[in-house]
């Protein structure tokens, strides 16, 4: 089948229990905690912005992006830098654990409900023995409508 | 190549030349009687002609031959100067831009050009220009000459109309010594003294060939001048690894007869063709690495510069920290001379980058003549300041912006002449391009002294339109009035015409503006005139900030816009429209709490005192309240980057000493 042909690689990481995976090319960087400055009149998953080898990187916390509580920093914490569309942004999640070869065959569509994720941001599913991961749909979860209607209703 | 050196050269000084073309055509437009201003025309097409011809470039020389014979007859009072003529030699000159293009992006240079040289031909024989008979339709004729010459009409004509004028014509061999090592570099000297004796009017091999070296010991020049053969010969002998220099004089072959010449050319046409369907596969890829926009420094050089300085900046931030955390007198010392050196390395560089307005401001002339025959209004362009300089990547995103608010000016702003005149006013409508440096800004401001803007047209616009209500606008100011033009949707112009009023525009070009971290406002006087005022940045990369504390959090405030910095105490505080003010030498000065408009978590005590920045935007003025100030720096400013785009009243950030990230505010959001 042709499908077979489609292996690719992706990180795979971990925000409270559930394993998340994002394709290899899409990621640029994973980086330690750094300082991050605070960006008013941001939605509340922009962490803010760091300083990243000179570039300043807005970075995301994708438990508060998915609608989860914020956690304290711990030292497993890691920031996943990705770049789509020519934007570079950051991801705080709380483990960075793997890289995997997966094979488009192993992908199912995402269920209706898959854990606290909605299902928008989910490409689909994959299932490696026991493990289960979430693929993202990494321009829905950057999105920027959300910031955009932030943006209109702004004033003070 | 050896080759490029001189092409960059041909493209620089032809540029020049045709600009002084354009520019002395416009001022012989407002005063035709002018001959000084024709002479000066006639000299710079001549020099273009003689640089094209020898660079090989055909249809250039060809095109301006044509131009020079009509502005000759100009010069001699035998033509009148009119506007379809000079319609004609405008349209020559575009001609010319055109192929120069094509030359320095690499092309040959040739284009189709014979509509324009028929054209010119019949005003030089006196005919209006419109009427293109078959017998002018023409550009080249090879007729077999003597002497291995293949000389074309157009050298014909050149050497024709030399001998009229008492020049000579002579056929000049030079022959190269047999051990000859840069024979380029040899030919490339003897043009130079052959220039300075006369006009060389072709040679053979052609240019290129020679620069390239394709030929065996000697060449052949058609040389036009007024010295004699001794002085000539003596000349060339003085170059060294000459062998020898014949010069003979050059007789010019009759010319046919009409009918003759018909079957002629017409052979000759598609010989063409196909010389031009062959020649561009093998020359195109010689000239491709023709000249960069350059001031003879690579444009990408100064930005990499630039990118490498900005690190160095970051850096001597955080040394200059570290420097006053140690306090140690010798680092201290040395970081304060490095801190010394490299603010005059970012001066020079920042210099180097820029260019003078003039670059954006030289095409306006033409477009506003232009502009003004299709509108069928009388315009006087006056420019003033061209020479003010700015920063390069300011330069070349401020061009479509200006475009359009003159294209504006001219459409919406200046009426028509008998409007004008049935108002009083002189027929002439005047538009006032300026421009001049102040602080660290560059002002250019674009004024015309028509209509003005209409308040009742633009709120009813304004309302029908949904940007505002009624009662939103009985309220506003003037200034805000017009400031509604640049709002998105917006077109006051009742016919929607070519030029402007496409209802996507003003809005376009105050975004630009913006997005160049500058400003633009607006003044007018209802029947007197408008100005646009549009305010930019020096720079765009490097600025000075003031750092300030607000709670924890550090914020930098560019120093443009800060007046100075104050402290008051809390009892001062007065409320106005349940808005604090304070008496700020005299002026009420509203205050802007920093720490609850960007949302600042509360960490340190109330004081009893406040901390101002007092900040402006044009006339109106507000005071930050920060809680504390750090300093102020030289930043690198950084933009968020695409996610965060857009957020209110913060224009960027930029990289502190300890790595951190701090944002810039941006004062102007925050002034109402």
């Amino acid at each position: 089948m042709e499908e077979e042909l489609n292996d690719f690689k992706v990180i795979v990481f971990q925000i409270e229990d559930e394993e998340y995976a994002i394709p290899v090319e899409q990621v640029h960087a994973i980086e330690r905690m750094m300082p991050i400055t605070r960006v008013p009149g941001t939605p509340s998953f922009v962490e803010g912005v760091m300083n990243l080898r000179g570039v300043v990187t807005p970075v995301l916390d994708l438990r508060e992006r998915f609608g989860l509580f914020r956690n304290e920093h711990a030292d497993h914490t890691r920031v996943i830098i990705v770049a789509i569309d020519q934007m570079s942004v950051g991801l705080v999640v709380d483990h960075a654990n793997d890289v995997l070869d997966l094979n488009s065959s192993q992908v199912e569509p995402p269920p209706e409900v898959v854990g606290n994720v909605e299902a928008d941001y989910i490409q689909g599913v994959a299932k490696i023995g026991k493990r289960l991961l979430v693929l993202l749909n990494l321009s829905k979860v950057l999105s920027k409508e959300e910031m955009l209607e932030l943006k209109s209703s702004e004033s003070y | 190549m050896e080759n490029n050196q001189y092409l960059e050269v041909f493209i620089d000084e032809s540029k020049e030349n045709l600009q002084t073309i354009n520019d002395q055509l416009l001022h012989l437009e407002n005063a035709p009687g002018e001959i000084s201003i024709v002479e000066e025309i006639f000299r710079a097409a001549h020099t273009l002609k003689g640089m094209a011809a020898t660079m090989g470039y055909q249809d250039i020389s060809n095109l301006t031959h044509k131009m020079e014979n009509v502005l000759d007859r100009v010069r001699k009072e035998e033509i009148d100067v009119d506007p379809s003529m000079l319609d004609v030699v405008f349209e020559s000159v575009d001609d010319l831009e055109a192929m120069l293009l094509d030359v320095q992006e690499g092309g040959t240079g040739a284009r189709d050009v014979e509509k324009v040289v028929a054209k010119l031909q019949n005003i030089e024989t006196g005919q209006s220009p419109e009427q293109i008979d078959k017998v002018s339709d023409q550009t080249k004729t090879d007729a077999p000459t003597s002497a291995g010459f293949q000389v074309d009409r157009f050298v014909q004509t050149v050497l024709e109309e030399s001998h009229e004028q008492g020049m000579f014509n002579f056929h000049v061999i030079i022959t190269l010594r047999e051990d000859c090592m840069l024979k380029a570099a040899r030919v490339f000297m003897v043009f130079e003294v052959l220039e300075q004796l006369g006009e060389v009017v072709q040679s053979h091999p052609h240019a290129e060939a020679l620069e390239n070296e394709e030929f065996e010991s000697f060449f052949e020049v058609l040389l036009v001048t007024d010295k004699q053969v001794d002085e000539i010969k003596a000349k060339i002998m003085k170059v060294s690894e000459i062998e020898d220099v014949d010069v003979q004089s050059y007789q010019v072959v009759a010319e046919e007869t009409e009918a003759e010449e018909q079957t002629v050319r017409e052979e000759n046409e598609t010989n063409e063709i196909e010389e031009q369907s062959d020649s561009p596969g093998t020359k195109e890829e010689k000239n491709r690495k023709v000249a960069n926009k350059t001031i003879r420094v690579n444009i990408d050089r100064l930005d990499d510069l630039m990118n490498l300085f900005e690190e160095l900046v970051i850096d001597r931030g955080r040394l200059e920290q570290i420097s006053d955390d140690l306090k140690n007198t010798e680092l201290t010392e040395t970081v304060e001379r490095m801190s010394r050196v490299s603010g005059d390395l970012q001066s020079i560089i920042l210099n180097m980058r820029m260019v003078p307005v003039e670059q954006v401001f030289n095409r306006f002339p033409r477009m506003v003549r232009q502009i003004s025959r299709d509108l069928n209004k009388e315009i006087n362009l006056e420019i003033i300041g061209q020479e003010t300089e700015l920063d390069r990547t300011v330069i070349d995103e401020i061009g479509d912006p200006l475009i359009h608010l003159i294209r504006n000016a001219l459409d919406h702003g200046i009426e028509t002449p008998d409007k004008r005149k049935a108002n009083g006013k002189d027929p002439q409508g005047n538009l006032q391009l300026k421009a001049y440096h102040s602080g660290n800004h560059v002002f250019i401001e674009i004024s015309d002294d028509g209509a003005g803007i209409n308040r009742e047209k633009v709120i009813q616009k304004a309302i029908s339109n949904e940007v505002v209500t009624r009662e939103q606008a009985d309220a506003m100011s003037n200034d805000k009035v017009n400031e509604l033009i640049m709002a998105s949707g917006f077109s006051t112009a009742d016919e929607v015409s070519d030029l402007s009023g496409r209802g996507v525009g003003l809005d376009v070009v105050k975004n630009t503006i913006e997005s160049l971290g500058g400003t633009i406002a607006i003044q007018s006087e209802l029947d007197r005139g408008s100005t646009f005022s549009i305010q930019l940045p020096l720079t765009l990369s490097i600025i000075s900030v003031m750092l300030v504390e607000v709670q924890k959090e550090k914020y930098a405030v560019p120093l443009s816009s800060i007046i100075e910095t104050a402290i008051v105490s809390k009892d001062d505080i007065m409320h106005a429209h349940n808005k604090k003010v304070i008496d700020f030498r005299g002026k009420v000065v509203p205050l802007v709490f920093l720490e609850d408009i960007f949302e600042v978590p509360k960490e340190l005590e109330e004081e009893e005192y406040y901390s101002l920045v007092m900040v402006r935007k044009g006339e109106k003025m507000a005071g930050l309240v920060v809680d504390s100030f750090i300093g102020q720096q030289e930043v690198v400013l950084k933009s968020l980057g695409d996610y965060l785009s857009g957020v209110f009243a913060i224009s960027g950030a930029t990289i502190l000493g300890d790595g951190q990230v701090a944002l810039i505010i941006d004062s102007n959001a925050l002034i109402k």
